[in-house]
């Protein structure tokens, strides 16, 4: 069964290259986490906190309107962007967290690159009274800046981080840095499933919630299994969770989709599959897109989230044998079926999920109006408004600048001092 | 036989140990690296360390990660390292190590690297995001054409981890003082003393000690317990502030009073 493999290993991806110094880290992680997993304690209060404070099961949405644009087929959302703080980030996190108690951690590290994780790992931290420092590229401060807003309020401190590209990546090597200086009272809460053993597995395995509830609200809603099951890639922590409980279901296609910026044959994207090759980057064999000489190139996207070099190990092993596939979707082509569901349902999406969008859209014309595709629609689009309402010019730039040149006086709107 | 353990116990029986200086290949530029190398030998250093610039260090503080991504930026490339390896060792008689992040070696494949380290006059490789665990293809590689192989013993590492590593490693193995990152420290840490007779516990005869280290006294002390002792940051901030006069001023003081 592909849904039992379970580490270090995916075939010749994943294993551990890191630093000696975090090794027993990893050690002690995937032992308090082997430990977690077969107890019914650790279960049962993960799953208490899901019910009560997540918000699970999310519910799934059929998009008929949407459905309209891709073909006719029977479009149905898993609504991972109605979780609390707005997407699938908030499974793995409370999980994580969850093992990181039992450890005796103090303190939780994240990197973050849309922010997501970032604020659902300060969410975590505030809710277990944990103190949280949170690593994010400069670049995606700049982009993503209401959720920085977001984690300072939860309490957390975000570091922008200046070095390399300034994105995801260099915010995951100084998250390295950070665990391997203060390990002792420390838990690094990756927030994707890439990273050395056992992150990978770890982190799926707290996001497969995704999979068999949409699974069964497929079966319970159509009576059938859908053909298609689409997710956005970049890490690719929302896919695995709802790729995995289909891994076994041979009629259901699995499709990955990754950001392909300006396009994947140009040099601005972060298509890892599409044009990467297998090295090692952040711990584990993988894909990458890197130079003749191994050193990472950077990616490129519309979408923070997605803006990532690498991709997890089980990705890699899937494409391989063909499992799954993965196909490269551009920065247009994902506002726009960001634009598209937003009128058509009256759902905004974040830009990191309308790439899944965009690509089903394609997939339901191959497929036609007889298919069942499910797809799972990871985050909401709040976060994004700045980047939409510029890439739309929907902003009313106009009474920006005015308010820039003339400030409103509080008093005349009745705030007093 | 490693060359580079034979130069350790030489020092070592020389009455103090071995200074391991490291410095990254093409910065400011290549042949400016290639001419502070040579004057780290001239000053006293007596094992050479020479980084590989690489996108992603996560071993490497603020100093180092500044210098190797200037080199990227400057244009290094793999086959760099081995020019500098062969013009150092044509000018210079100490061992040359080549200290590089895992991923270079895979994409330039894993033998053939090891065929133009040799070739290049290299004697081997610090690999600090490679543990044993994982470096089949290097262990095999290094055998077969000699090369030394430096992997990383951590003071969390446990005393299997510790055994793994000596018995991997040839040349000597690299004990890490702190948990931590490069970049110079006050006071090197007192794990680091432990950590040193844990490896000698674990069968080590040749240990040494990096990470944080930056003065004269600290190499004193470190020698004390280590067969040798090695020092980075301080070395690149010296070259960076005031090019090679700098940088070979700051290995003749490191080196100061380990001479008799």
């Amino acid at each position: 069964m592909l849904r039992d493999e379970s580490g270090p290993y995916f075939g010749e991806y994943g294993g551990r290259f890191v630093p000696e110094s975090l090794i027993s880290a990893l050690d002690e992680l995937d032992a308090a986490y082997t430990a977690a997993k077969a107890d019914p304690v650790f279960q049962a209060e993960l799953t208490h906190l899901h019910a009560t404070y997540t918000g699970r099961p999310s519910i799934i949405t059929e998009a008929p309107r949407f459905a309209e644009h891709a073909g006719g087929a029977r479009i149905i959302l898993k609504r991972e962007d109605l979780n609390h703080t707005g997407s699938h980030k908030i499974n793995n996190v409370l999980g994580q967290a969850l093992v990181a108690k039992r450890l005796g951690k103090t303190r939780l590290i994240a990197e973050t690159g849309a922010g997501q994780h970032g604020v659902a790992t300060a969410t975590a931290a505030a809710l277990f009274g944990m103190e949280c420092v949170v690593y994010m590229g400069e670049v995606d401060t700049e982009r993503q800046s209401l959720n920085v807003a977001r984690m300072r309020l939860l309490g957390a401190t975000v570091i922008p981080v200046t070095t390399g590209s300034r994105t995801l990546k260099d915010a995951i090597n100084d998250a390295l840095r950070d665990w391997v200086a203060n390990v002792g009272s420390t838990h690094y809460l990756l927030g994707t499933v890439a990273g050395p053993h056992p992150f990978p597995v770890m982190v799926r395995d707290f996001h497969k919630i995704i999979g068999e509830e949409a699974r069964q609200q497929v079966l319970d809603l159509t009576g059938a299994l859908p053909d298609a099951v689409t997710a956005c890639v970049g890490g690719g922590s929302n896919a695995m969770g709802i790729f995995h409980a289909f891994l076994d279901d041979p009629t259901v296609k699995l499709y990955g989709y990754e950001a392909a910026g300006a396009g994947h044959l140009t040099d601005k994207h972060a298509a890892t599959i599409t044009r990467g090759r297998p090295g090692v980057l952040h711990g584990a064999r993988s894909y990458l897109l890197q130079d003749e000489d191994g050193q990472t190139i950077e990616s490129h996207s519309i979408s923070a989230g997605l803006d990532y070099p690498g991709v997890g190990p089980e990705h890699a092993w899937l494409h391989d044998m063909g499992r799954a596939s993965y196909l490269p979707i551009t920065d247009a082509e994902a506002m726009d079926a960001l634009r598209l569901l937003s009128l058509t349902e009256g759902i905004i999406p974040a830009i990191e999920s309308a790439h899944a969008l965009a690509g089903t859209m394609k997939l339901g014309r191959e497929l036609g109006s007889t298919a069942t595709i499910l797809v799972n629609l990871s985050g909401r689009g709040d976060k994004d408004m700045e980047t939409a309402g510029k890439y739309f010019d929907i902003l009313d730039t106009a009474a920006l600048e005015r308010e820039v040149e003339s400030p409103v006086d509080p008093s005349s709107l009745g705030v007093k001092e | 036989m490693s060359a580079v353990a034979d130069v350790i116990a030489a020092r070592k029986s020389a009455g103090s140990g071995a200074l391991v200086g490291y410095l990254p290949v093409g910065y400011p530029n290549l042949a400016t690296s290639i001419e502070a190398a040579v004057a780290l030998v001239e000053n006293g250093v007596d094992v050479l360390e020479l980084g590989v610039p690489y996108s992603d260090p996560v071993m490497d503080g603020p100093v180092i990660q500044r210098a190797t991504q200037e080199a990227l930026a400057a244009g290094f490339r793999l086959r760099h390292g081995f020019e500098a390896v062969a013009a150092i060792t044509a000018r210079v008689s100490a061992p040359v190590l080549l200290m590089t992040y895992w991923n270079p070696v895979v994409q330039y494949g894993v033998d053939r690297f090891a065929d133009d380290l040799a070739a290049a006059g290299g004697a081997g490789l610090i690999t600090p995001d490679l543990v044993p665990d994982e470096a089949h293809a290097w262990l095999a590689a290094s055998d077969r054409t000699d090369r030394d192989r430096v992997f990383l013993a951590a003071p969390s590492s446990t005393d299997a981890r510790l055994e793994q590593a000596v018995r991997a490693s040839r040349g000597f193995v690299y004990a890490v003082s702190t948990m931590g990152i490069t970049g110079a420290r006050s006071d090197v840490d007192t794990a680091a003393r432990t950590l040193v007779s844990r490896l000698r516990m674990a069968g080590a005869t040749s240990t040494c000690v990096g990470l944080g280290i930056s003065t004269a006294d600290q190499v004193r002390e470190v020698l004390e317990y280590a067969d040798g002792a090695i020092v980075g940051s301080a070395l690149v901030a010296a070259l960076a502030d005031g090019g090679i006069p700098a940088v070979a001023q700051a290995a003749a003081a490191l080196s100061a009073g380990l001479r008799r």
